[in-house]
């Protein structure tokens, strides 16, 4: 009889979860097929399977989430959503509530979290910096302040995570990329690059931390780091690819983070083009450009590296394209629904999901016969964040 | 007096009706290559104009769009600039667009740049998208407190 009162502490566990779960799911659960849907407008998400094509509940409370992204613990657990706002919230997937909540900046643009989970980094524009915290208290550990010329503050942009608890980032208003050693957060460590060119607005860091590459808008180029060099300087790669011609307005600034590394070719967005530029990773040499539908904002490799997929800026923004990458050639062109703001594949990458805000769903399309597989209807849905992130460097 | 600054001027004439399309034109037809040159003019002359007409306390007329279109502009201002600006209007990679940020500025000059965009920042031109009685028609609402999209009825 000794047994029984644990049996008994047992079942309570039990019982309080199914009714956390609607009482459907008490059962264990992993976490390895959810991911989250930001309705920015709502300042909600929800909480999705990717197995089974299910919306399971919404999280709301979480402030202004235009431009809003996520990273998730290294269990697939808590997703970590970064607001405009300067909202940071952990949000339990499983009981589909918030953990915590810190609101620790004026404006903010995103995150990262450090290789070994223990830490989570907000780039933020206002002020402009990077601040790290416990990634299970959400308390401070350290601040960046991205501090340029006299004391003046740099927006930060294209924040990553690197291995040994190290962060890369570039600002915007600096023209410089930083490097952030956090081993130690009491003593965090920043040795910057200066002169990398002007106004970087986003970047990537390849699949296995090597290389660490910024967009410029203020000029045809972008700058990469080396970082397994000793001494890491900035280069300059596709320098005037746009051979001097006028650019085309740029309605919305293309996104480099999500990195479109397939096989020994990155593939990036052109500023003002409607090209997708291919480079070559180890000459770093263009090798050639993919005329496309639109302005690029999100170019992404299916996790296979085979296909790429590109959305576009407004107007061109109700199309997606794929790019078949043995050949480098557009193999289709798809209309998913109205205003495409994002997409994101499956942990194999057999599935793509992909948001259209105007017409208040979520397409879900097989990746090899471009078929749609389901659509969920969620609330001007934008940014798609699925847990196979928490595994992949630079996510 | 440059060619370019003949229907901007017009256009900010008290009498002016119906020859929106002209300044379009006469706009674009100056060709991509020297459309920052012309910006640039265009925003000095408008900030110019704009200076002399609040010392005049006057307003310039524009035409105000239709209730369908302004809906559809608060939409873009709200989704499409809200990409940089934020869908608050708190500001992003670009500025804050609230009336306390922008309290001071000339609604011609913010229209001017709306149309044209600000050469040497992101800002891209949006003549593409609206005209410039639209533009107006947005730096006003935004300089008074920019209207919000109607909630979403349930689908």
């Amino acid at each position: 009889m000794a047994a029984s009162p644990l049996w008994a502490s047992g079942c309570a566990a039990v019982a309080q979860q199914a009714d956390t779960h609607g009482g459907a799911a008490g059962d264990m659960r992993g976490t390895g097929d959810l991911g989250v849907v930001i309705q920015r407008a709502r300042g909600a998400i929800t909480v999705v399977n990717t197995s089974h094509r299910a919306l399971l509940g919404e999280v709301a409370g979480l402030g202004d989430l235009s431009h809003a992204s996520v990273v998730f613990s290294r269990d697939g657990r808590d997703a970590y959503v970064f607001g405009r706002d300067g909202g940071l919230t952990q949000v339990d997937l499983l009981r589909e509530r918030i953990v915590r909540r810190v609101m620790q900046a004026g404006n903010s643009i995103g995150g990262a979290i450090s290789a070994d989970g223990t830490m989570v980094a907000a780039q933020n524009y206002v002020p402009g910096g990077v601040k790290v915290f416990d990634a299970k208290t959400l308390d401070l550990l350290a601040d960046l302040p991205a501090t340029y010329g006299n004391g003046r503050r740099s927006r930060v942009v294209g924040l990553v995570d690197l291995p040994q608890r190290r962060f890369a980032y570039s600002l915007f208003d600096a023209g410089a990329i930083c490097i952030a050693d956090c081993a130690d957060p009491a003593n965090p460590r920043v040795h910057t690059l200066e002169g990398i060119g002007r106004q970087p607005y986003d970047a990537l860091v390849t699949p296995d931390g090597r290389y660490y590459i910024a967009g410029l808008f203020g000029e045809d180029g972008l700058a990469m780091v080396d970082l397994w060099e000793p001494q890491p300087v900035a280069r300059r790669i596709l320098a005037g690819y746009g051979r001097g011609q006028q650019p085309l307005p740029v309605y919305k600034m293309p996104h480099l983070r999500g990195w479109a590394v397939a096989g020994r070719h990155a593939y990036l967005p052109a500023i003002g083009r409607h090209e997708v530029l291919v480079v070559d990773t180890a000459t770093w040499q263009e090798v050639g450009r993919i005329p496309v539908a639109g302005q690029p904002v999100f170019v992404m490799a299916r996790p296979d590296g085979r296909q790429v997929w590109v959305n576009f800026a407004v107007p061109d923004y109700d199309q997606v394209q794929v790019i078949d990458t043995p050949s480098q050639r557009v193999v289709d062109t798809l209309r998913p629904g109205r205003a495409v703001l994002h997409m994101e594949f499956t942990p194999r990458g057999e599935a793509v999901w992909i948001s259209c805000r105007d017409d208040h769903l979520v397409r879900i399309i097989d990746t090899a016969t471009r078929q749609t597989l389901a659509t969920l209807a969620v609330d001007a849905p934008s940014g798609i964040f699925f847990t196979a992130r928490a595994q992949r460097m630079g996510f | 007096m440059p060619p370019v600054l003949f229907p901007v001027l017009r256009w900010l004439s008290p009498v002016r009706s119906g020859f929106q399309p002209q300044v379009d034109e006469a706009v674009r037809s100056v060709g991509t290559g020297a459309a920052s040159a012309v910006r640039a003019v265009c925003a000095i002359a408008l900030a110019a104009v704009a200076c002399a007409a609040a010392a005049q306390g006057a307003s310039a007329p524009f035409t105000v769009p239709s209730l369908q279109r302004q809906s559809a502009l608060v939409r873009m201002v709200r989704q499409d600039c809200g990409s940089c600006h934020g869908m608050r209007l708190t500001g992003g990679l670009g500025p804050a667009l609230t009336p306390q940020a922008l309290e001071g500025k000339p609604l011609l000059s913010m229209a001017s740049t709306i149309y044209g965009g600000r050469p040497g920042t992101p800002m891209p031109g949006w003549s593409a998208m609206l005209t410039l009685d639209e533009a107006h028609w947005v730096a006003r609402q935004l300089a008074t407190g920019f209207p919000e999209e109607p909630a979403r009825t349930a689908p």
